[in-house]
């Protein structure tokens, strides 16, 4: 029996990340043209300007969304590329440790930048 | 089986510049996608943090983007940005088995590259 023991590799075992990939993208499409939009109708003119725009309950949560949603894309994009083209196990292990440190880090940055003022 | 198979086709052009358009589009939205993660991610936090953490941060910044050499390095970013939106639209589609024939995955792949130029030329003007 133990020839049909299941390893967690192989079909479906990339389904959640290729789907989350797409989902994070839809999301962060709507956001650029939110903000986009947002930038042309009130551009920012002084510090208080800018300050105010990102100080509102609903593009705070908005850019935190965003966020979210691109440290995410990038780990899935960066894996990705890591994966093609980087063999030896170690180092491709090392490279995704440090990516994924830095993207963990990037989140509590970014929490620190929308609400830490 | 009775008939033999024939040799698959052999075809190992490895130059970007001859790649059709769709191969282009797909490698420059893989390196984008790159530099959008390093330096593009950082850049953006640095930027945010402060401009948004203080008036001398803002002003410096302000001061730094008005540099016709920044904002050239900008509009660079801007267009990687640009071409990996649209670029991941068409995959978007591609999924939705929207545009799969040769014909118009072909057309699609300029058309994604004509809309990150256009994209980026209209963020210049503004810019500028």
């Amino acid at each position: 029996m133990k020839a049909y023991a299941k390893h967690p590799v192989g079909a479906h075992y990339g389904l959640a990340a290729w789907l989350l990939q797409r989902l994070t993208a839809v999301v962060m499409a709507a956001y650029t043209v939110f903000l986009l939009a947002l930038l042309l109708w009130y551009p920012p003119a002084s510090h208080a300007d800018w300050k105010s725009l990102f100080s509102g309950a609903f593009v705070r949560l908005a850019t935190m969304l965003f966020f979210l949603a691109l440290l995410y894309h990038a780990w899935v994009g960066v894996r990705d590329i890591i994966m093609d083209y980087v063999k030896p196990t170690g180092l491709r292990l090392g490279l995704q440790a440090l990516v994924g440190t830095a993207l963990v880090f990037y989140l509590v940055w970014s929490v620190s930048i929308l609400w830490g003022r | 089986m009775t008939t033999a198979t024939k040799p698959r086709p052999k075809y190992y052009d490895l130059n970007l510049a001859n790649l059709p358009a769709p191969g282009l589009a797909s490698i420059v939205h893989r390196i984008s996608g790159a530099l959008l993660f390093l330096p593009a991610i950082p850049l953006l936090l640095y930027v945010m943090q402060s401009t948004l953490g203080s008036e001398a941060g803002w002003l410096h910044w302000k001061r730094f983007l008005s540099e016709p050499a920044v904002k050239v390095i900008l509009l660079g970013f801007v267009w990687l940005y640009a071409h990996h939106f649209f670029a991941g639209i068409r995959y978007l589609l591609l999924d939705l088995h929207v545009g799969v024939a040769k014909a118009s995955a072909q057309a699609s792949a300029k058309l994604v590259f004509a809309l990150g130029a256009v994209a980026t030329l209209l963020i210049g003007w503004r810019l500028w």
